[in-house]
């Protein structure tokens, strides 16, 4: 028998009837999932229906086919404990620590059963290295700059990182949970704020899963405007993030000029939507803003001068010699690290995966209009650098082509009641990487559950990996180089 | 280097004129909320009903209940300037300005009820004679959702060069006159917080940014957060917004400072 034949399979942003999903014995749902791991799919999402620290519960696991297309989706009967997924299958290692801490349902054998967002409350020991000359270096959770809270355990030898444990948590607001109340009037704000910075891809998700439980469609128009939005935020971010490079490195000219043409997307998202975030920019069935024709020809103006601003500033940075020995090699992560963990996005494709949501799973727009994924190989901070520079390029090519030539119609249509127990996934390619929300109604059509995975939850592993054998004066350049949620995470 | 060079002719200079001249904004930004009572018809609760956080109501007092009945309010403090409210108004009684002043001094400052505005007030002559030409921040994240902390780095950027107003953001505690607190201070951050204020010698400031930072924003209600900065430390300062814009955050700096005339 196939691995797919226990599992219901739809396309990004669809929904189905939840009673489609095969419910199987945990033992079948556990062989199953590996084997589809097995077979080159990825964990997108694993989810436990058990609330409140109540078990039982069942499992839902989230499968992408990324060269096919496609979701699967397996559930299993209710447990209060299995065998954890995790010493065979890395990528649940967090989901897994997830699950215990919301729902009580055991996943036994986990190798690291620490909380993930329960901090305070529940004090755990950090892994620590024994010997007579390794020390311990213990960062956070308020750090120097103007950034969000998280804890560092470094463990380390001389300059040299043998192991870096990162705590989260710190931020944990209850986003999911006020998700799970809704829908209602507020859900879509508590999406956008769910991370500050991805605004849009957040909004876009969350938007997908409940248009897609009403089986609501959208004109062209609307897929079109949603489109340039997350491009625009795209780019903010890529821009600003090589400043916050260069401005690790000392290297402040560039610092100052790409903060200043990071400036200039926010400034367009505020054109368009009153917002430097896009905050309030979608709605369901579209969005609340058009683009009338002026504000669409000084869009244009603008983008014209940020490819020749990007390539100058780019080709300055870039062809500095000093530059790149202080990028090259530093903080590598390896190809088989990126599938082992199931990283996504930007830090993915530094390591030469060929993984973006907007060619594997097009969603809206993307459906219909291709942008090239970026990949480079060398999983270094020069490779998640570049893969930003070359890809912020791209979004500049594609918004102008696609501004230039907007459809007619209009910039949003209704969106109806969700229908009942159906299940929807949505995955955004969002500027950090993959975006997922997976919601389920209850017979009222209210939320049963929702669960929310932004891309930082798969890779902030990543960013302890890259630290392995490096020197520890390196991390402040590594995290830029990564850029992770804090808030995404802690949700 | 003849690079570098080059290109810091192309670049030109790039910092903004405000607050000596208007920062320009653009025409959708929506800044300070105008109420116009005798436009609201009795009985009619659209607004409040389209609104995500209740900052909207009909009580006249501001109080965070869905008011049915009474005069318009709106808290600053509250509200995500989201835009809900106009839309759903049938009759434009609320309707959102370009004016970015919106920073106030006292938490009742911020319930809007016409179109008058209550804007922050400078410090007294001794706080100002201490902090007024040199002010250095702390900033604590305690659950903000990175927006309101990528403004307050932008105040940092050479457009609105927040160093050229002898204001800075610095790396501890022990070297800072005030913290800046956005997000509405989670359960897990409330500690560190305390620890950090505690740590900044007296007499100090505390700004909260931010509408979770004033009242809990989106996440009004949960039970994972305290529900804002000044359930944690006195506030001397509330700057709105979601997130606020950087020349609000300087608008409001500067007020308190008495580095601003009235208006
Ligand atoms: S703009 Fe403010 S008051 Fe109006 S609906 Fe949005 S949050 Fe509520």
């Amino acid at each position: 028998m196939s691995p797919t034949s226990r599992f219901a399979s739809i396309r990004n942003g669809e929904s189905l009837d939840f009673s489609k999903i095969p419910v199987v014995p945990i033992e079948d749902f556990r062989s199953a999932v590996l084997k589809m791991a097995a077979a080159n799919h990825r964990l997108c999402a694993l989810l436990c229906s058990g609330k409140d620290g109540r078990p039982p519960g069942s499992l839902l696991a989230v499968l992408a086919d990324d060269t096919g297309g496609k979701l699967y989706l397996a559930a299993s009967q209710p447990v209060a404990g299995y065998p954890s997924l995790t010493p065979d299958l890395t990528q649940a290692h967090l989901f897994e620590r997830e699950i215990y801490e919301g729902s009580g349902v055991l996943p036994e054998g986990h190798p690291w059963l620490k909380p993930v967002r329960r901090v305070s409350a529940d004090k755990v020991a950090f892994f620590q290295e024994q010997g007579a000359e390794v020390h311990e270096v213990a960062v956070g959770p308020i750090h120097a700059g103007i950034i969000e809270p998280g804890h560092f355990r470094f463990q380390c030898h001389g300059e040299t990182v043998h192991h870096l444990e990162i705590q989260l948590g710190y931020q944990h607001r209850g986003a999911e949970r006020l998700l799970r109340e809704g829908p209602d009037r507020r859900s879509l704000a508590v999406a956008e704020a769910i991370c500050g910075d991805t605004a849009i891809g957040h909004a876009w998700a969350h938007c997908a899963v409940r248009e897609a439980l009403a089986g609501a469609t959208l004109s062209l128009r609307a897929e079109a405007l949603r489109a340039v939005v997350l491009e625009v935020e795209r780019l903010a971010n890529h821009i600003g993030d090589l400043g916050a490079i260069s401005n690790d490195i000392g290297y402040l000219p560039a610092t100052a000029y790409f903060g200043r043409m990071r400036g200039d997307f926010l400034n367009m998202l505020m054109t368009v939507s009153g917002n430097r975030y896009g905050k309030s920019m979608l709605k369901l069935g579209g969005v609340a803003f058009d683009l009338p024709a002026e504000m669409r020809s000084s869009m244009i103006e603008t983008i014209k001068r940020s490819v020749r601003h990007l390539a100058e500033v780019g080709d300055m940075f870039f062809g500095e010699p000093s530059v790149i020995s202080r990028l090259e090699d530093t903080g590598t992560v390896s190809r088989k690290i990126c599938d082992d963990l199931g990283l996504v996005g930007v830090c993915a494709r530094a390591t030469g995966a060929d993984r973006d949501v907007r060619q594997d799973h097009p969603f809206g727009l993307y459906r219909f209009r291709h942008i090239p994924v970026i990949k480079l190989d060398s999983g270094d901070v020069f490779a998640r650098a570049m893969v930003r520079f070359l890809e912020a390029q791209r979004s500049l090519e594609f918004l102008s082509a696609l501004i230039a030539n907007l459809s007619e119609g209009s910039a949003a249509s209704p969106c109806g009641a969700p229908a009942a127990n159906h299940l929807a996934v949505s995955l955004v390619e969002g500027w950090r990487g993959e975006v997922c929300h997976v919601a389920k109604t209850g017979r009222d059509g209210k939320y049963e559950w929702y669960k929310v995975v932004d891309p930082s939850f798969h890779n902030w592993m990543a960013l302890a990996m890259a630290l392995r054998g490096g020197e520890i004066s390196d991390f402040p350049l590594c995290n830029k180089s990564f850029n992770l949620s804090y808030a995404g995470h802690d949700l | 280097m003849i690079d570098i060079i080059k290109n810091r002719l192309k670049q030109g200079y790039r910092t903004s004129k405000f607050p000596d001249e208007d920062p320009g904004l653009p025409e959708r930004f929506r800044g300070r909320p105008v109420i116009r009572p005798e436009l609201c018809s009795a009985g009619c609760t659209a607004c409040v009903d389209a609104c995500p956080t209740l900052a909207i109501g009909k009580q006249g007092d501001g109080s965070q209940s869905d008011g049915k009945q009474g005069p318009l309010a709106l808290d600053l403090g509250r509200c995500l300037f989201c835009n809900e409210c106009t839309a759903a108004c049938p009759e434009g009684a609320v309707a959102f300005t370009k004016d970015h002043r919106l920073a106030a001094s006292r938490r009742d400052d911020l319930i809007v009820t016409s179109d008058e505005a209550k804007l922050a007030e400078s410090l007294g002559d001794e706080m100002r004679r201490l902090f007024g030409r040199s002010l250095k921040l702390r900033q604590v994240s305690a659950g903000g959702c990175s927006a309101c902390e990528a403004e307050l780095t932008a105040l940092g950027n050479v457009v609105f060069d927040l160093g050229r107003f002898g204001i800075q953001f610095v790396a501890s505690p022990r070297h800072a006159d005030g913290l800046v607190i956005t997000g509405p201070v989670t359960r897990n951050m409330s500690e560190a917080l305390r620890i950090a204020y505690e740590a900044v010698p007296p007499p100090r400031l505390v700004l909260a940014v931010g509408a979770c930072g004033i009242s809990g924003g989106p996440f009004i209600g949960s039970e994972d957060h305290l529900g804002d900065a000044a359930a944690v430390v006195p506030v001397d300062l509330f700057i709105p917004g979601c997130p606020p814009h950087p020349v609000t955050i300087l608008d409001g700096l500067l007020r308190l400072l008495g580095r601003l005339k009235r208006g």
